[in-house]
């Protein structure tokens, strides 16, 4: 693969920064950069109400970019996909219109609402809360000693589900869930049940195609795949979003508006109120440009063949342990891991001092760390930009720290 | 290692063995304080003889700087007054440990100092 650090100008002007945080958040390359300029300073202009120029190019290209993201993940049609600002909000929209929508699958008292115990807490507490608000039953999948979910085991809480929220790779464990197996077996128990994807870890680094998988819905964050912060992706299958209440009303996402009442806007307008984050979907798009320039699936093997050269690294480390699987093939780009009497936060203080940027802390997914047993984690996650020498690097500083508590 | 300007050796010394570690049988006063954020847990005994603290001991798990504070501090609060104490500021606190840390990893230099604190006010109650 061919070396990716040029093109992102954080690494000239920063060169000795190791960075290993993607999964947080990507860095971006100089075309995502340079078309959120050009925007800027070519064709800023609101999008649909304009009849002049630049506001028809700026409404063409969000459209555009649409499409672009539609195909991306193959969804059937671009009027699927709706910018949100994350794939917190997403999921967030998700949850509030299933709560204020009246058809057959809202839900209400004694209804039961299911996620997963290796959920971000943004697709844990909206859940939650959701149960909480309606007095509906709150079940929470647990995984086996292989940070894996039997399905089976829940066969008959499942079966009277509403909903099922779920991760497709963990941001702490790197589990890919076989989701399209798992929804295909789910749909067997419980034909009615809405299945929301947690695609923040997963569209970023491997192909993701909406109608294989067979999921209602779908959510992932611009920020993690090279875009700018502030754009996310809400897909959703179009026979449910179009029965579905907005979430938010105001300009934009409206047909007709009188004293008395307002007829909405059609999919997808219908969800995306106000003016939107134009230059943020701009770069989604150059983005997703990048992406398919590069082949997604070289991604993905730039990701494993890291994976596989780290977890051999650090076997030979003493005093080391990783949560979740070993095996580099199963596992998305992300090693969490503990080292034996020094606090994930002095670990990650003293790489930072070095210039070796991981992350320490719960991950947004306490749950989870309490299921393990453990109050924090420290976590090392990877893009197409890294390369063997920062895991070098960053074993030998884990080292480092080791020798300065020792 | 003499690049970190954090890890100091008297911060690690005091992490790694940490003054007035443990529990108190017969103590006056107890709190505990969790920090969520790193999941740090600081929990202080002390006895007071004439308003003085006459003995103090703290116990709990976390990182390098919350713990080495908890030592520096339980060793300075020793012999000292409740009003000596209660103006102790959390400025007073960073000088004390003497290190410069982010905003982020001041929750850890504090946690103790928290739990003194509340070891103080609970104190003044009776
Ligand atoms: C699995 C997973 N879901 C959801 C999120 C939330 O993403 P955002 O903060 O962009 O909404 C993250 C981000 O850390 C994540 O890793």
């Amino acid at each position: 693969m061919k070396n990716h650090k040029k093109d992102f100008p954080i690494f000239q002007n920063n060169p000795d920064l190791i960075y290993l945080d993607s999964a947080a958040t990507s860095q971006k390359p100089r075309v995502v950069l340079d078309a959120i300029n050009e925007y800027y300073t070519s064709y800023n202009a609101n999008i649909k109400r304009g009849i002049y120029p630049i506001a028809e190019k700026a409404t063409a290209k969000v459209e555009e970019v649409r499409k672009k993201v539609a195909q991306f993940i193959n969804a059937k049609s671009k009027d699927e996909i709706i910018f949100v600002r994350n794939a917190t909000e997403a999921i967030n929209l998700v949850a509030y219109s299933l709560a204020s929508t009246s058809a057959s699958w809202r839900i209400s008292r004694g209804d039961t609402i299911a996620t997963t115990i290796m959920e971000h807490h943004s697709n844990f507490v909206p859940w939650q809360q959701l149960a909480i608000q309606k007095n509906a039953d709150f079940l929470v999948l647990d995984i086996d000693q292989n940070f894996k979910f039997q399905i089976s085991n829940f066969k008959y809480q499942i079966k009277n589900a509403k909903i099922l929220a779920i991760t497709h790779v963990s941001n702490v464990l790197g589990t890919i869930n076989p989701l399209k197996k798992m929804i295909n077996d789910l749909r067997t128990v419980n034909a009615d049940l809405i299945i929301l994807v947690d695609a923040a870890q997963s569209v970023p680094h491997m192909s993701v195609d909406v109608q294989d998988l067979d999921c209602d819905f779908l959510v992932f964050s611009g920020h993690k795949m090279m875009a700018a912060t502030g754009i996310g992706v809400l897909y959703g299958k179009k026979t449910l979003l179009s029965k579905m209440q907005p979430f938010l009303y105001g300009g934009e996402m409206i047909r007709e508006v009188t004293i008395q009442n307002t007829s909405f806007a059609k999919l997808p307008h219908k969800f995306e109120a106000g003016t939107p984050d134009i230059a943020g979907i701009v770069s989604l798009g150059a983005a997703i440009e990048y992406l398919n320039s590069t082949g997604i699936e070289n991604v993905l093997k730039h990701e494993i063949m890291l994976i596989k050269y780290a977890l051999e690294q650090l076997k030979n480390m003493q005093e080391l342990t990783i949560y979740g699987s070993t095996n580099a093939r199963k596992r998305g780009g992300v090693i969490s891991f503990n080292l034996k009497g020094i606090h994930p936060h002095d670990v990650a203080q003293i790489l930072g001092e070095m210039e070796i940027c991981i992350r320490a802390g719960h991950h947004c997914a306490m749950p989870l760390h309490n299921r393990l047993g453990i109050p924090a984690s420290a976590r090392i996650s990877f893009y197409i930009y890294n390369e063997e020498q920062d895991i070098d690097k960053f074993v030998n500083g884990l080292q480092k720290v080791q020798k300065m508590f020792r | 290692m003499d690049f970190s300007k954090i890890y100091r050796e008297e911060i690690l010394e005091h992490y790694k063995e940490p003054l007035n570690f443990g529990t108190l049988e017969d103590f006056d006063m107890t709190s505990r304080q969790f920090n969520p954020f790193c999941g740090d847990e600081i929990v202080i005994f002390v006895t007071f003889q004439n308003d003085k603290i006459s003995d103090i001991r703290f116990q709990g798990k976390g990182c390098a700087i919350s713990v080495a504070a908890a030592s520096m501090l339980t060793e300075h609060a020793k012999g000292r007054s409740k009003e000596e104490l209660t103006k102790f500021t959390e400025d007073d606190m960073l000088s004390l440990i003497g290190i410069d840390v982010s905003e982020t990893r001041k929750k850890c230099v504090f946690l103790a100092l928290g739990v003194l604190k509340d070891c103080l006010v609970q104190n003044a109650k009776f």
